[in-house]
């Protein structure tokens, strides 16, 4: 096994148990906003799909760079967006009914 | 490591730190917005450093320039006024939406890694590809189906046919048939195309006889495979940031989605098995 498969092995499992870790006992009001907040982390792909581009050279591979592009691009813009607005029910709750701060 | 490298590799490290930390955050409704805002600001560094790398990079074509900009362009616009406009009731569908692009991103990168390789790619990189494009096909199709189901659009009800348990057996024997001739024969097409064909099959077949009820669970379950497909493409390119976001989605998922099944009293088993759940809002608690 070469030096760098361990090291992203080794970075794998203990990212695993990370996230497990970090999940255990959440109180279920949080369980959608997680969901998408956790939705909106792996929209890191989209880190992927500029790292294709860089190789991309015929018209097929053009291609896949838009649709990996077009595809992360909107699970991280959507992603953060909604949760947020979903989180901002939170915020709003304790305080006075329609405070919008902008 | 060249300078570049290594300040490509701290930023990584410090844009994965954010996500750890946000995720932590977000389980007290107090700081959770502060999580997502500090997972935010992981996820601008990431991109800004691999901006940077592959300008540095030079290499570039101007055709890739346009076909990415475009597809960024096009998606953050997207994204952005979709996740504006929602009226939170329909949150759930579009969190499922955003989930089954992330899985085709992945599969995309998968596809783009096996026909690159030019007839040779080690174990160590083919079986990552294969399984980037297997997950992120049946997370695509499967959320799709999800969000479909969550709207209205399919049927909440659970959708089954006669022999639909043989034909899924079949699905899955083309995927494994498929993930294992692309692993020993890089330079056929054809293997990928099958592949993705089965493992969007399989997707809509895994999804479909499912309830309306139970979609929030299998929405989670999806969300936790297309974790796991990012983690893969991280492999792929050979790039942590990735690997590490990915791991921590695929597993706070999967913890996520027990916490689910567990509040609903059933067993994800039991949920997937299909069937139980009824049209959208009445909630159906099989005596178990």
């Amino acid at each position: 096994m070469s030096e760098e498969l361990y090291a992203n092995l080794a970075i794998f499992v203990l990212s695993l148990l990370v996230g497990f870790e970090v999940m255990s006992k959440i109180p279920s009001t949080l369980q959608t906003p997680m969901m998408s907040g956790a939705n909106a982390i792996h929209g890191v792909v989209v880190v992927g799909a500029f790292a294709i581009a860089a190789e991309a050279n015929n018209w097929l591979l053009y291609v896949l760079t838009f649709f990996a592009a077009l595809f992360a691009a909107i699970n991280v813009a959507g992603g953060y967006t909604v949760t947020d607005r979903m989180l901002g029910m939170f915020d709003r709750k304790p305080a006075k009914k329609e405070e919008d701060k902008k | 490591m060249t300078g570049l490298t290594t300040t490509a590799s701290l930023i990584y490290l410090i844009s994965a730190f954010c996500y750890v930390i946000g995720v932590h955050l977000m389980r007290s409704p107090k700081t959770a917005k502060k999580g997502n805002g500090l997972s935010f600001v992981g996820m601008i560094l990431a991109v800004i450093m691999i901006l940077i790398e592959i300008l540095v990079s030079g290499r570039v074509q101007v055709g890739a320039w346009i076909a990415l900009a475009a597809g960024l362009a096009l998606g953050i616009f997207y994204g952005f006024s979709k996740a504006k406009r929602v009226p939170m009731t329909d949150v759930p569908q579009l969190v499922s939406l955003f989930n089954a692009v992330g899985g085709g991103a992945a599969a995309a990168i998968g596809a783009f890694d096996y026909m690159t390789a030019n007839g040779h790619l080690p174990l160590v990189l083919s079986i990552p590809v294969v399984l980037d494009i297997v997950i992120g096909g049946i997370t695509f199709s499967g959320s799709l189906i999800a969000t479909g189901k969550l709207s209205g659009k399919v049927s909440g009800k659970p959708i089954t046919f006669p022999g639909s348990k043989f034909v899924n057996i079949l699905v899955v024997i083309a995927i494994v048939a498929a993930a294992i001739l692309m692993i020993t024969q890089v330079d056929n097409s054809w293997y990928l195309v099958l592949a993705l064909l089965a493992s969007l099959a399989f997707g809509l077949l895994m999804t479909l006889p499912i309830g309306g009820a139970d979609m929030p669970v299998v929405v989670s379950l999806l969300n936790a495979f297309t974790g796991l497909a990012v983690a893969f493409a991280g492999f792929v390119i050979n790039n942590q940031v990735l690997i590490i976001a990915g791991a921590l989605v695929g597993a706070a998922g999967t913890i996520l989605t027990l916490q689910m099944a567990d509040a609903m009293n059933r067993s994800v088993a039991n949920i997937l098995a299909g069937g139980f759940g009824t049209d959208d809002s009445q909630s159906v608690s099989p005596a178990g």
